[in-house]
């Protein structure tokens, strides 16, 4: 019923609007319909108003909440709306183990950005080799990306399990010790200074064939004729990738880097699957402490401070990103 | 084509008025009753069917919804539970560590207070007096224990101690003693399992309890010892030592799998609750032994589970009913042999219990009684989780001075040192 009132407001006003502007503007740009002069442009908002009114609640609203919440009392069950400024800021920087997160988080960036963006660009460059059965090796190296980060972490908890020398050696370590390699054996996520770049080689693992495929896209996407050019001129199948290829894929790194930035920076499932806070909170990440905090510890307060700290690190990421692409494409 | 598309605008409109809520009135039953726990698997669910058909015995006719949240010790289930509370649609009845966890449930505002149901039942006198100075909160009753589990347990293999000649150490300095000779032998003389980050907080219980005693401990959770009591430096020292005891391997265990060092006779000792009782006997391990921690001798460490009442529970009558079940003899003994805990009430039927909980269960009446914190009796839960992630960066930090001062800031934050 209300709905259907607020449709009738909302269209008397549209076609009072459209009768106003209607009188100011050339008949050209009305187009060809008398009585619902720019009618599509008032079918138009309505047709895009629930997604907008929805994502301005359920995001945007939620957001403002979580902000709010972040400047209150709030450290129970119930709601306690004491403002307390940034006292919940302080706090959080002060903690021990939010700064080891924060390092975490910037150790697992750098390493997973870094080893993926090489390994997925160096698998592209060799599957564009035109090889044979070029589909199977592009399907096998696809595949993880299917799986959920979940199921990775399980798989890759038992692998990099270290198992210790009263009961043996278990997954990558046996192998280690079977090919005559023990020198190689590490303690991996259980050891405090290994911690979260062993989360890093799982994460390596699911994401790398993932660039490989936009890596990929973008080699064809290069035409033959540039290569050729550079070639006629002389220069070597290195220069041709130093100064032909990789700039040219430049867009493409740069989306990747978006993308598994973000990823990177709220990781949460990977690491609850594989290793927890490690010891002495050395595989740990601001999104888990966010839950142990929110949801064990019942400070609502402080939980939504680090969400609103993780927000703001990915918009940094995120928004020079998009004002970038909506400045080129106003450009085009 | 204009005439379609203002059709699509009616509709999209139409949605809008559709996903703003209307307050829908549930329907009030009588003939249900919702529980709440995290009792999914193994001895636990079953411990839970045995007390619902103990109350469908009592009172046929009502329909149990069994609502359980699966995952690590309630956390998901407590996450549900919170918005479920706050959100005005409570369950009937739902699991609570009893003691201080209680606070996070803000008991004056959603729960109701119990203290008429405990003395119609007579529970105030079948119920130790440790536990109901332990359950209760601002001067009432808010839940009804159901089982005791007992924390400080020093479980170790009979075939390792037999082999070497070694008796369960009653002093930290014998620990140790016999920690080097087994050392020597290539065996891992303090098992630990630390990944869920509990565990740590856990074993430190035992210490401290071994270095202040019974009353000293106690008195750290109510501010009359002080944290930065030279015996709590001393604990550090003694814990910092036994860590360097443990297999190289505890990160990447939880205490199950870190048992299993026992079970293959490769490790000695481990400090669990006595859930690990159950454990060892789903894996048809029976070699093993169980003491007392180090000093702990006549000190019994406990945590209990209980149900809780919330206003506005749709089924009230029923829960009532529920609540003098699992407060009941009959509903107790149904329960506690599967679970693998001792009853919460001192005249359970003994010969219902294996050999380690009749043990406990004599332990249970004559010891002192303190509570644990990891376990939700001892601290409100913001301090509980504080406590836990302290003690779980000292396994790798050993930064004695630092985590007494974090300790000690902790107690700050919870109001409870000055």
């Amino acid at each position: 019923m209300q709905g259907r009132r607020r449709l009738q407001v909302i269209s008397n006003e549209g076609q009072a609007a459209a009768r106003q502007s209607g009188s100011g503007l050339p008949r050209r740009i009305r187009g060809g319909s008398r009585r619902w002069p720019s009618s599509d442009r008032v079918t138009s908002l309505l047709l895009i108003a629930p997604s907008v009114l929805a994502v301005a609640v359920f995001v945007y609203g939620f957001i403002g909440f979580t902000a709010f919440a972040s400047l209150t009392k709030w450290d129970a069950l119930a709601p306690d709306f004491t403002f307390v400024g940034l006292r919940n800021y302080v706090r959080l920087f002060e903690t021990v183990r939010f700064q080891i997160d924060l390092r975490n988080t910037v150790t697992f960036t750098g390493f997973f950005l870094v080893s993926c963006l090489s390994l997925g660009f160096l698998l592209a460059v060799l599957l564009d080799q035109r090889i044979r059965a070029e589909g199977v090796f592009r399907s096998i190296f696809l595949f993880p990306l299917a799986l959920s980060f979940i199921v990775t972490g399980v798989v890759w908890r038992w692998l990099l399990n270290p198992g210790s020398v009263q009961l043996g050696s278990t997954g990558i370590n046996l192998l280690l010790d079977r090919i005559g390699l023990g020198l190689l054996k590490s303690g991996w996520y259980t050891d405090p200074k290994f911690g979260i770049k062993a989360v890093v080689i799982a994460a390596t693992w699911q994401m790398s064939g993932y660039v490989m495929a936009m890596y990929l896209a973008g080699l064809r996407g290069i035409p033959e004729e540039l290569r050729e050019a550079a070639r006629v001129d002389g220069a070597s199948s290195f220069q041709v990738y130093r100064h032909i290829v990789v700039p040219l894929l430049n867009p493409i790194t740069l989306g990747a880097v978006i993308i598994l930035g973000h990823i990177s920076l709220k990781i949460f499932d990977l690491v609850v699957a594989m290793t927890g806070p490690g010891p002495g909170f050395s595989s740990d990440v601001p999104a888990f402490f966010m839950f142990d905090t929110t949801f064990r510890g019942n400070n609502f307060a402080q939980g939504a401070g680090i969400a609103i700290i993780l927000l703001v690190m990915i918009a940094v990421l995120i928004v020079p990103y998009l004002v970038y692409s909506l400045r080129t494409e106003t450009q085009r | 084509m204009v005439r379609h598309m203002r059709w699509l605008a009616v509709l999209s409109v139409l949605l809008i008025g559709a996903v703003i809520p209307i307050g829908s009135a549930g329907a009030a039953g009588t003939n249900k009753l919702e529980i709440f726990s995290w009792w999914t698997a193994g001895g636990e669910a079953e411990g839970l069917a045995g007390m619902f058909a103990a109350y469908k015995q009592r009172y046929p006719g009502v329909e149990i919804v069994n609502a359980t949240v699966a995952g690590g010790a309630g956390t998901n289930a407590k996450a549900v539970l919170a918005t479920r509370l706050t959100g005005g649609d409570p369950p009937d009845s739902f699991q609570v560590h009893a003691g201080l966890e209680i606070q996070t449930y803000d008991p004056e505002k959603f729960l109701e207070p119990l203290d008429s149901l405990y003395k119609s039942e007579g529970w105030d006198r079948a119920l130790p007096k440790g536990v109901l100075t332990l359950l209760q909160y601002k001067g009432h009753y808010w839940a009804v224990p159901v089982n005791i589990h007992r924390a400080n347990v020093l479980w170790y293999s009979k075939k390792v101690f037999s082999a070497n000649n070694l008796t369960p150490p009653k002093t930290f300095a014998e620990f140790f003693k016999i920690a080097d000779t087994l050392k020597a032998k290539g065996i891992v003389p303090f098992v630990l399992g630390d990944k869920e980050g509990w565990e740590s907080g856990h074993a430190f219980e035992a210490v401290l309890i071994g270095t202040l005693g019974a009353q000293g401990y106690a008195g750290l959770w109510t501010g009359k010892t002080q944290w930065t009591d030279a015996r709590v430096t001393q604990a550090l020292n003694t814990y910092k030592r036994m860590i360097s005891y443990t297999n190289t391997d505890h990160a990447a265990l939880t205490w199950d799998g870190a048992g299993q060092y026992l079970i293959n006779g490769k490790g000695a000792m481990q400090i669990m609750g006595d859930w690990q009782n159950g454990w060892f006997q789903s894996k048809n391990y029976s070699d093993y032994g169980w003491a007392t921690p180090p000093g702990n001798a006549g000190v019994f460490d406990a945590l209990s589970d209980s149900f809780a009442l919330p206003k506005r529970a749709k089924d009230r009558d029923n829960a009532l009913n529920w609540l003098r079940v699992a407060g009941s003899k009959a509903g107790q003994e149904a329960f506690n042999p599967k679970k693998g805990s001792i009853c919460a009430r001192t005249d359970c039927n003994q010969a219902l219990f294996n050999a380690y909980l009749q043990s406990a269960a004599k332990d249970w009446q004559s010891n002192t009684l303190v509570p644990s914190v990891v376990h939700g009796a001892a601290a409100i839960e913001s301090w509980a989780v504080k406590y836990k992630d302290i003690m779980a960066l000292f396994v790798t930090s050993g930064d004695v001075a630092k985590t007494q001062a974090s300790l000690q800031a902790a107690c700050k934050d919870a109001g409870v040192c000055k």
